[in-house]
C-alpha cells in the first residue's frame, strides 16, 4: 500500500488517538505512526478543515497545538478508532493462538485470555481454522520453563543435550543470552562453557534442564548472532562439500543451503555444501546410499567408503554366525 | 488520494456518523464539505458517481455503512448512515500480564503482509488506551514468511480467488498447476498452501518454498467458497514425508554408546541395551536412516530392510569414489 492510500485510515485512527495522548509530542506521534514529523504536520493541517456538517468552529474537529506538543479539545464524532479489519484481526490472532499452543511459555494464560478478548473485540465469530494458521513447535514443557527461568533470573543452566553434530548426549553449563523461535524451531543461545563459545542448542534436543544457582556471567565479548541470513551461516573457512545428486537426492538441495546448485541435462545435480562437521557430512552421503557421489574432498569419499565397509563387514559376520548355528 | 478528497472522506464519515437517520444521496451532497464547491448541481451523474466511489473506499477500509430508508413511510427512498457502535472498536482493557502476552505476539511476524496488518491494529488498540508491552529482553519469538509468494497468496485466499503458478518438487520438472486456495499454514518454520487443485480435481498441498513463479490472480474474487469443515493442518500434515504414520518395527542392534537418537522412541529388547525395536513409518525411508549410521547400527530384521540397507552399503562401498 502506498502512503496515500494509508492516509486516511491513518487521519481515522489519529484522532482517537491524540484523545489517549493528550500532549504528545509531535516527534513522538510521528514516531507512533511511522511517518516523518512533517507528514504528521501536514495531516493535522489537514484534520483542522474536517468537521461535520455546517462548519462553524464548534462543529470541526480541534486540536491544540502548542510549541510541538499537541492536545486534542474536540474529536467530534472520532474518539474511538474504527474496529479491527478481518486481516487486523486475522494478523493479532494468529499470532496469540499459535504462541498459546507453546508449553511451558509462562504467557500461556495470558495469552488465551487476550485471545478470548480480541476475539470479542472484533464481534464476529472466528472459525475454529482461519485462513492462516501456524503450528509452532511445541517442545517438552519441562524444558521450557527451566530455560525460561535461567533467561529471566539470569542463572546458569546445566544441559544434558543431543548435539546435531555428533551422535551423543553431552554434558554442559550454559551461560544462557536468549530463548529465541527461529525457522520454526526454539533455540537457546548461550556462552557454553565446554565450548567456551556461543553456541545455539535446539530446545527439543536438550534431554534435561537444571537451573543452577550460579549466576549467568558470559563474557563481555560472547554476543548474539544475528541470525538476519538464517540460522546456518557457512563460513567460507569451512570444507567445501561436493556433491553430484542423482534421483531421489534431489532434495538435498532444496533442504540444506548450497553454496551452488547446478541442474545437468540428465536431471542430476552438482551442488556445493559448506560444514564445519565432517562427521555430518559424512552421515548424510551414507543416508543418500549410493544416490550421491562424493566429487571433493576425496578424504570424506574415503571415508564414507571405509564406513560402508566396515558396515557390510558386520552383515557378513552376522551372516557367517548365523551359518555356523545351522550347521551345527 | 488528493489532499481535497482525503478532506471530504474524513468529513463524509463525520456526517454519516453525526446523522439522527439515514440521509440521502442528495442530503450528503449538500451537507458534506468537498461534494460542491461552487454549490452546483448534487443530483447530476458526476456527483452521484463520486459518491459511489466514495462509499466503496469507506467500504474497503471496513467502515460499516448502513443502507435503509429515509423515511418510515416512503421505503423506496434509501439513504445511509454510520452506527456509531458499529464503527468503533469495543472497550477492552488488558491486565498488565495480558499486555506483555499480546506484545510477545505483536512481533511475531516478520513478513510483509503481517507485520503490517499488526502495526496497523496496534495503532488501533494504542488510540483506545491500550499499549502492548515488549517482551523480556531475551525472549525472541519471531516467524518468516519471506518467500516471495506469500503476499499474493495470502491476499487470494482471503478473496476466494484462483491462482496459477509453476511448481516444481525436488528432482521433478517445474508445471504450471492451477489452485483455489483455501488456507496458509505454517508447520515446522515452513509455510504450505492448502486448496482445490483445479487439474487433479483433488485437495492439494504445495509448499510455497516451491513455487517457481509468481503467483497470478485469475478471473474474479469469490469465485468458490472453502469447505466448511476445512483443516488445513491436518492436510498438511497429511501430506508432510517427515511424519507419516507407523508402519512397522524393525529390530536393530546398536553399538554401545552410539545410536543417540534412534534409541529415541526405540524399545530395549530383553536385557540388552544395545538391541533395540525401533518403529519406523517407510521402510525405504527407514533404510536410508539406517544406512547413515555406518557400522553403527545393523538391522536383525525384518529381511526386507536388512536386505535395502546391505544394497545401499554395497553400492556406497563401490562406487563412492
Amino acid at each position: 500500500m502506498n502512503s496515500a492510500v494509508q492516509r486516511l485510515p491513518r487521519l481515522l485512527a489519529l484522532v482517537p488517538w491524540l484523545r489517549t495522548h493528550p500532549g504528545v509530542s509531535i516527534d513522538d506521534a510521528a514516531d507512533a505512526f511511522a511517518i516523518t514529523p512533517r507528514q504528521l504536520r501536514s495531516d493535522i493541517e489537514l484534520l483542522f478543515c474536517c468537521g461535520l456538517p455546517g462548519g462553524s468552529p464548534g462543529d470541526l474537529i480541534d486540536i491544540d497545538l502548542e510549541g510541538d506538543r499537541l492536545t486534542l479539545r474536540d474529536p467530534q464524532t472520532l474518539d474511538r478508532p474504527l474496529r479491527l479489519t478481518t486481516d487486523e484481526g486475522l494478523a493479532l490472532l494468529v499470532a496469540v493462538r499459535a504462541l498459546a499452543d507453546v508449553p511451558g511459555l509462562s504467557e500461556r494464560d495470558a495469552l488465551v485470555r487476550v485471545q478470548g478478548k480480541l476475539e470479542s473485540a472484533l464481534g464476529r465469530p472466528q472459525p475454529a481454522q482461519p485462513a492462516v494458521s501456524v503450528a509452532l513447535e511445541a517442545p517438552a514443557g519441562q524444558a521450557m520453563i527451566g530455560l525460561r527461568r535461567g533467561v529471566d533470573e539470569g542463572r546458569r543452566l546445566h544441559l544434558s543435550y543431543l548435539g546435531a553434530a555428533r551422535d551423543e548426549v553431552t554434558e554442559r553449563d550454559v551461560d544462557p543470552m536468549r530463548l529465541l523461535l527461529k525457522d520454526g524451531h526454539w533455540y537457546l543461545e548461550g556462552w557454553c562453557h565446554r565450548a567456551e563459545a556461543v553456541r545455539l542448542f535446539r530446545v527439543d534436543r536438550i534431554e534435561q534442564v537444571r537451573v543452577l544457582d550460579a549466576p549467568a556471567a558470559p563474557p563481555p565479548f560472547a554476543v548474539p548472532r544475528d541470525l538476519a541470513d538464517g540460522l546456518f551461516q557457512p563460513s567460507p573457512d569451512h570444507a567445501l562439500i561436493e556433491l553430484e545428486l542423482t534421483a531421489g537426492a534431489g532434495w538435498v538441495a532444496d533442504y540444506y543451503p548450497c553454496e551452488y546448485a547446478d541442474e545437468q541435462a540428465n536431471g542430476d545435480m552438482l551442488v556445493g555444501l559448506r560444514t564445519p562437521d565432517f562427521g555430518w557430512a559424512r552421515r548424510l552421503v551414507l543416508r543418500l546410499g549410493g544416490r550421491a557421489r562424493v566429487l571433493s574432498p576425496p578424504e570424506l569419499a574415503a571415508e564414507v567408503r571405509d564406513y560402508a565397509g566396515r558396515a557390510l563387514a558386520r552383515y557378513a559376520e552376522g551372516v557367517a554366525a548365523e551359518a555356523e548355528k545351522m550347521a551345527r | 488520494m488528493t489532499q481535497a478528497k482525503t478532506e471530504r472522506l474524513v468529513n463524509l464519515t463525520l456526517a454519516l456518523m453525526a446523522a439522527p437517520r439515514f440521509l440521502t444521496v442528495a442530503e450528503l451532497g449538500r451537507l458534506v464539505q468537498g461534494y460542491e464547491p461552487d454549490g452546483t448541481d448534487t443530483g447530476g451523474d458526476a456527483f452521484r458517481r463520486m459518491f459511489e466511489r466514495d462509499k466503496e473506499e469507506l467500504r474497503e477500509l471496513g467502515i460499516p455503512l448502513q443502507t435503509g430508508p429515509v423515511d418510515a413511510l416512503w421505503a423506496d427512498e434509501l439513504g445511509y448512515r454510520i452506527a456509531r457502535s458499529d464503527y468503533a472498536l469495543p472497550e477492552i482493557t488488558l491486565d498488565p500480564d495480558e499486555a506483555a502476552a499480546l506484545g510477545l505476539a505483536a512481533r511475531l511476524w516478520s513478513s510483509a503482509e503481517l507485520a503490517e496488518a499488526t502495526s496497523s491494529a496496534l495503532t488501533k488498540l494504542s488510540a483506545a488506551g491500550i499499549e502492548p508491552i515488549p517482551p523480556p529482553v531475551g525472549l525472541e519469538a519471531r516467524l518468516d514468511a519471506s518467500e516471495p509468494s506469500f503476499g499474493a497468496l495470502y491476499d487470494a485466499v482471503a478473496t476466494h480467488r484462483e491462482v496459477r503458478f509453476g511448481y516444481r518438487r525436488p528432482g521433478g520438472v517445474e508445471a504450471a498447476r492451477r489452485l483455489q486456495p483455501w488456507g496458509l499454514t505454517s508447520w515446522r518454520g515452513r509455510w504450505y498452501v492448502a486448496g482445490q487443485d483445479l487439474d487433479r480435481q483433488a485437495p492439494r498441498v504445495f509448499r510455497l518454498s516451491r513455487i517457481t513463479s509468481p503467483v497470478a490472480g485469475v478471473g474474479a474474487p469469490g469465485a468458490y467458497q472453502p469447505p466448511v469443515d476445512l483443516d488445513v493442518r491436518s492436510l498438511v500434515m497429511a501430506a508432510d514425508p517427515d511424519d507419516p504414520p507407523v508402519t512397522g518395527v524393525a529390530r536393530i542392534r546398536v553399538v554401545a554408546g552410539a545410536g543417540q537418537r534412534l534409541r529415541h522412541g526405540a524399545t530395549q529388547v530383553g536385557s540388552d541395551p544395545d538391541l533395540l525395536d525401533v518403529p519406523f513409518a517407510d521402510l525405504a525411508g527407514f533404510a536410508d536412516l539406517i544406512t547413515s549410521y555406518g557400522p553403527d547400527a545393523v538391522v536383525e530384521g525384518p529381511p526386507q530392510l536388512r536386505s535395502l540397507v546391505v544394497d545401499r552399503l554395497t553400492a556406497l562401498a563401490g562406487t563412492s569414489s
